[in-house]
């Protein structure tokens, strides 16, 4: 089948497109530069049309958000709907089921979610919610930071037995690059414990975080991932956190990249949780300038913000010790998870209103990053749903980006409190970021970072992965209007994934399965071969499930989309 | 016990099957295969072994369906399953209960079914730990897998549980005689506790016994989480036990390095049910303000687990969902199975893979008896008796794979072994086959309303 997407306004960064009215044309689900004179048209006259969405962090497949929907059926109640003619029925809010995902994120013109926390053990849990979201491709991240082979051979600096390992465990796991949370913290927690900064060694294991950064990032470099890798820092949610969030992000400047579209070896995600000075709650600042002006100086570093939406939601994180801190700080409901030689998580319900000073503050924060990281392929959107807020605010966190009138008259009318612009710096920042920005950072600069070669374009030989919002650029002012904005980013005019109308003026008219991406590395097999026959008694001694079944069998990924990658040692 | 010399004349040994009786899943079997039947099994206990050697034992070969004169008649497959799929579509208030013996894979049918008739969707849960998952929603759910446990745990207690009968590899598996990463010498590293009325074989397994009244639960629990927090106790005995020992028992339990507390049905089907869990809950989280402590609800069956979890991926509710509205809806006391039979609403009843004839509330069975049961499983049991129509399954990690989760959430691949009884069908083929001719069937009915 044969389109052509008439007439829009089109924003495509990664082709230094920015609001030229020109044409897109699509075949047989991928961009193509000519059409027959079959072609069926799509009048998106003075439309905005840009690539389909990609969120390069949020948690919507696994375990941990199973034990979410468990233990708080009264998130589950909001957001229910009835079955129609094409789509099942939704629940939730905070944490929606498994089709709900699906449809809200077509619904907001995005083809392309990473699932950032797989814990290995569990990874057949997570592909079977990937499974049973529909629209959506799904890109998993395993969790590495924590693995007690990775902790001992860091320890030991062997990189060459890390980066078998990495590429083993991929494609056991189906996963597409390496996660790291709170490295050394979580496995402290096994006992209870907790690390503070890069330089705090791990009972028993011995080993610092950036040890272990260190090592994880070499070893990703060695084997050329398309991602590079992407980590939760030590010490998230602490006032006075921005040096080690600084110190880790400095701890890999010297590691050469290694892959051909990316331009980072780092990638620190919800930097608005590591964005803190001070020393306690009560004289908290905002660290965001500090972090900024890093990242502004430094191109080996990517990040998203975990933008805070004023929303009541569900906390859920593989950093266990920080969610006990959590409920110990607002006394909700307290659920961990903790795996076996791998990992550990936490879940939290959490409350962040406008009325409440820290919630206000950070709010201030996350803005006030988006507003200073100057390069836009830099930064991404997130709220690291569900931690911030649910992903279904995207549209009204690009409103707020677009309008400072809008920041503005929040901290004037109290929507949000004065912490939001006496303890941080947002008060005196009035950029606005223009459509063409919005496109960098809520698809293209997500994409170049996970090195998508098929994605994030309008490239010809790219799929067809389409988004059209029903505002004419050249007649609105985001400025003035942030309740238009949001509407329409919320509701596309159409979604096309691969080259298939999957939404139709903001209802979701047909429904596909999802793919599953995840890396396949080839050229390392000898290497393998020679740490399995190291892992495997440790293996065998210690888990509880015998290998066998602790791989992800072929038929958990249905439809995979495989990432080959020529390790160049 | 006589001793029963090894079996060593076999055709083949199929390697890292999994057990498909309680919610261990012990994914280590070795089933010996002879000529395409079992005829032994490797360390799995006796309940698992048992289970899988006994397999043809009062097994369903069958379909059948319920004549005039109320005897079950063998029949096709296809006039079984037009039967089934004829009073399913005509019911108004259908129960689809049981689950959790039997794969996710077929549940995802089920739920498609479900959804197509507007029926609720239930599983065990709703008679065994479903006041466990209330708790869970009340104040929180401090897990971890069992190899934290093998791997970490210095101290490990049983409460309302007797694994040594219930669980029989529990203990040897996973928590309490494993020589785990820290725990080197497996059960000498370890302190085990039974906190149980009864003098259990757990307890006479365990260094301390905690005997507290029956229905003691909740103020035990309160009392250990005063001495917590530093309050006097004002009793002398609390729940029969002497307050000097429940607060030795409250400063040994803060100063272990890892601690892991297993429930079972005798917190949820005491006296206070979700309460006492509530409260012990509450307790591990107290205790976490000194060490790690984490719990894990000890499920019984091999997916009961799997059902929770599914549902709630699916649908964002663990059991008890009801989409007669078209959406779905969970409310405790009014969706559940027992709730809806004994208010008499129910009017067709699908069980797979579950024996509510055997497990039921009478008030319920006797509902039961009066309405149309579908039943899908492999044996012959009390739900037979009141069943309608009989559809012969497969039995899932011998003759069918699929996937389970275990009670600590780990999900696992269950191979096959060996082939089914060449009558029977998969679970997953019949509950497909249903929903296929439903929707047959309503697509007509669509038709016609529509003129």
């Amino acid at each position: 089948m044969e389109y052509i997407l008439k007439n829009g306004i089109v924003y495509d960064p990664a082709n230094k497109i920015a609001g030229e009215k020109k044409d897109v044309m699509f075949k047989d689900g991928k961009i193509v530069e000519q059409v027959s004179s079959d072609a069926k048209i799509l009048d998106v006259t003075d439309k905005i049309v840009m690539p389909a969405g990609v969120d390069p962090h949020a948690h919507v497949a696994g375990p941990k958000l199973v034990v979410g929907r468990i233990y708080r059926p009264e998130d589950s109640r909001k957001g229910v709907t009835s079955k129609t003619d094409v789509c099942r029925s939704e629940s939730g809010f905070s944490i929606p089921s498994c089709p709900a995902t699906g449809y809200r994120y077509s619904r907001m013109g995005y083809g392309t979610v990473t699932e950032a926390a797989m814990p290995p053990l569990e990874a057949k849990h997570t592909h079977e919610e990937i499974t049973a979201i529909p629209n959506i491709d799904i890109t998993p991240l395993p969790l590495f930071g924590n693995n007690w082979f990775v902790l001992q051979w860091a320890k030991e600096g062997k990189i060459d037995e890390i980066a078998a390992f990495v590429a083993s465990w991929l494609r056991i796991v189906k996963g597409y690059g390496i996660k790291i949370v709170n490295p050394c913290g979580t496995e402290a927690w096994g006992w209870g414990g907790n690390v503070h900064g890069i330089d705090d060694p791990v009972p028993f294991f011995d080993v610092t975080a950036r040890e272990v950064i260190r090592a994880l990032a070499q070893a990703n470099e060695m084997l050329g991932l398309p991602h590079s890798i992407h980590i939760h820092p030590n010490d998230l949610g602490h006032p006075g956190n921005y040096p080690t969030t600084v110190n880790s992000l400095d701890c890999v400047k010297d590691i050469a990249k290694n892959g051909s579209k990316r331009n980072q070896t780092i990638h620190l995600t919800h930097a608005q949780f590591h964005s803190y000075a001070g020393t306690s709650w009560r004289d908290v600042e905002s660290g965001a300038k500090e972090v900024a002006d890093y990242i502004n100086n430094n191109k080996h570093v990517t990040c998203d913000i975990g933008q805070v939406t004023l929303d009541e939601t569900t906390t859920m994180t593989a950093d266990g010790p920080m969610e006990f801190d959590l409920h110990e700080l607002n006394g909700l409901k307290w659920a961990n998870k903790d795996i076996e030689l791998e990992t550990g998580s936490g879940i939290v319900p959490f409350i962040y209103s406008g009325k409440a000073p820290v919630p206000s503050f950070q709010w201030g924060v996350g803005l006030e990053l988006f507003l200073r990281i100057k390069d836009p392929w830099q930064v991404c959107l997130t709220t690291d749903h569900p931690n911030a807020g649910p992903f279904i605010r995207y549209p009204r966190i690009i409103s707020w980006l677009m309008s400072n009138e809008r920041r503005q008259e929040m901290m004037d009318n109290g929507e949000v409190r004065v912490w939001s612009y006496k303890r941080t710096g947002l008060g005196t920042l009035d950029r606005e970021y223009d459509f063409n920005e919005i496109a960098t950072i809520t698809r293209a600069s997500a994409a170049k970072i996970y090195g998508y070669q098929d994605r994030g374009e309008l490239t010809p030989g790219y799929n067809a992965d389409i988004a059209v919002y029903d505002l004419n650029p050249n007649d609105i002012d985001p400025s003035k209007e942030p309740a238009a904005i949001e509407h329409a980013f919320g509701n596309a005019m159409y979604t096309i994934k691969d080259g298939q109308i999957l939404v139709k003026d903001g209802e979701v008219v047909k429904v596909v399965p999802s793919h599953t991406l995840w890396t396949d590395v080839k050229g390392f097999e000898e290497q393998e071969k020679t740490v399995m026959e190291e892992v495997m008694p440790t293996f065998t001694r210690f888990y509880t499930v015998k290998f066998e079944n602790y791989q992800v069998q072929d038929h958990f990924t249905p439809n995979p989309t495989v990432t080959e990658v020529k390790a160049s040692k | 016990m006589a001793y029963e010399p090894p079996v060593t004349d076999y055709d083949e040994i199929v390697e890292n099957g999994t057990c498909a009786f309680c919610g261990c899943n012990c994914d280590d079997l070795d089933f010996l295969i002879k000529d395409g039947h079992v005829v032994g099994v490797r360390h799995a206990c006796r309940l698992g072994a048992s289970k899988v050697m006994e397999d043809m034992d009062q097994r369903l070969l069958v379909p059948m369906v319920r004549d005039e004169n109320g005897e079950l008649q063998e029949v096709d497959w296809d006039t079984a399953l037009d039967k089934a799929a004829e009073l399913i579509a005509g019911s108004v208030r259908p129960i689809f209960y049981g689950w959790s013996e039997t794969s996710i894979e077929t549940m995802k049918h089920g739920i498609h079914l479900g959804e197509l008739v507007g029926a609720v969707l239930d599983n065990q849960a709703t008679i065994c730990h479903g006041p466990s998952l209330q708790a869970v929603q009340n104040v929180g759910y401090p897990v971890a897998t069992l190899g934290e446990v093998k791997n970490r745990a210095d101290m490990i207690v049983y409460t309302g549980s007797n694994p040594m009968n219930s669980h029989p590899r529990h203990m040897a598996r996973y928590s309490t005689f494993p020589r785990g990463w820290f725990r080197q010498r497996g059960r000498f590293d370890r302190t085990v506790v039974t906190m149980d009325p009864k003098y259990s074989d757990t307890a006479k397994m365990s260094d301390i016994w905690i005997g507290f009244e029956q229905n003691g639960d909740y103020g035990f629990y309160n009392a250990i989480r005063a001495a917590l927090r530093g309050k006097e106790i004002d009793q002398d005995f609390v729940s029969g036990i002497p307050k000097e020992d429940i607060m030795e028992l409250a400063e040994a339990m803060k100063n272990v390095q890892f601690g892991a507390l297993y429930f079972g049905l005798g917190l949820t089907h005491t006296l206070s049910k979700q309460r006492n869990i509530d409260m012990a809950i509450e307790m591990l989280t107290d205790l976490n303000k000194y060490t790690k402590w984490v719990l894990t609800p000890m499920r019984g069956h091999f997916n009961v687990n799997g059902f929770n979890i599914f549902m709630a991926l699916e649908m964002g509710f663990p059991y008890g969902v009801d989409f007669a509205r078209g959406y779905p809806r969970y409310m405790n006391g009014e969706t559940n199975t027992i709730d809806l039979l004994t208010r008499k609403e129910c009017d067709v009843f699908m069980v797979i893979a579950a024996d509510p004839g055997a497990h039921y509330p009478g008030g319920a069975v006797k509902h039961l008896a009066e309405i149309p049961v579908i039943q899908v499983d492999i044996h012959w049991g009390p739900s037979t008796e009141i069943a309608d129509v009989v559809l012969p399954g497969s039995f899932i990690g011998l003759e069918c794979a699929g996937t389970s989760y275990r009670m600590d959430g780990v999900p696992i691949y269950m191979k096959k072994a060996i082939d089914k009884p060449e009558t029977c069908r998969d679970d997953e083929w019949i509950i497909q086959e249903l929903h296929e001719r439903v929707k047959k069937i309503k697509a007509k009915e669509a038709a016609v309303a529509s003129k």
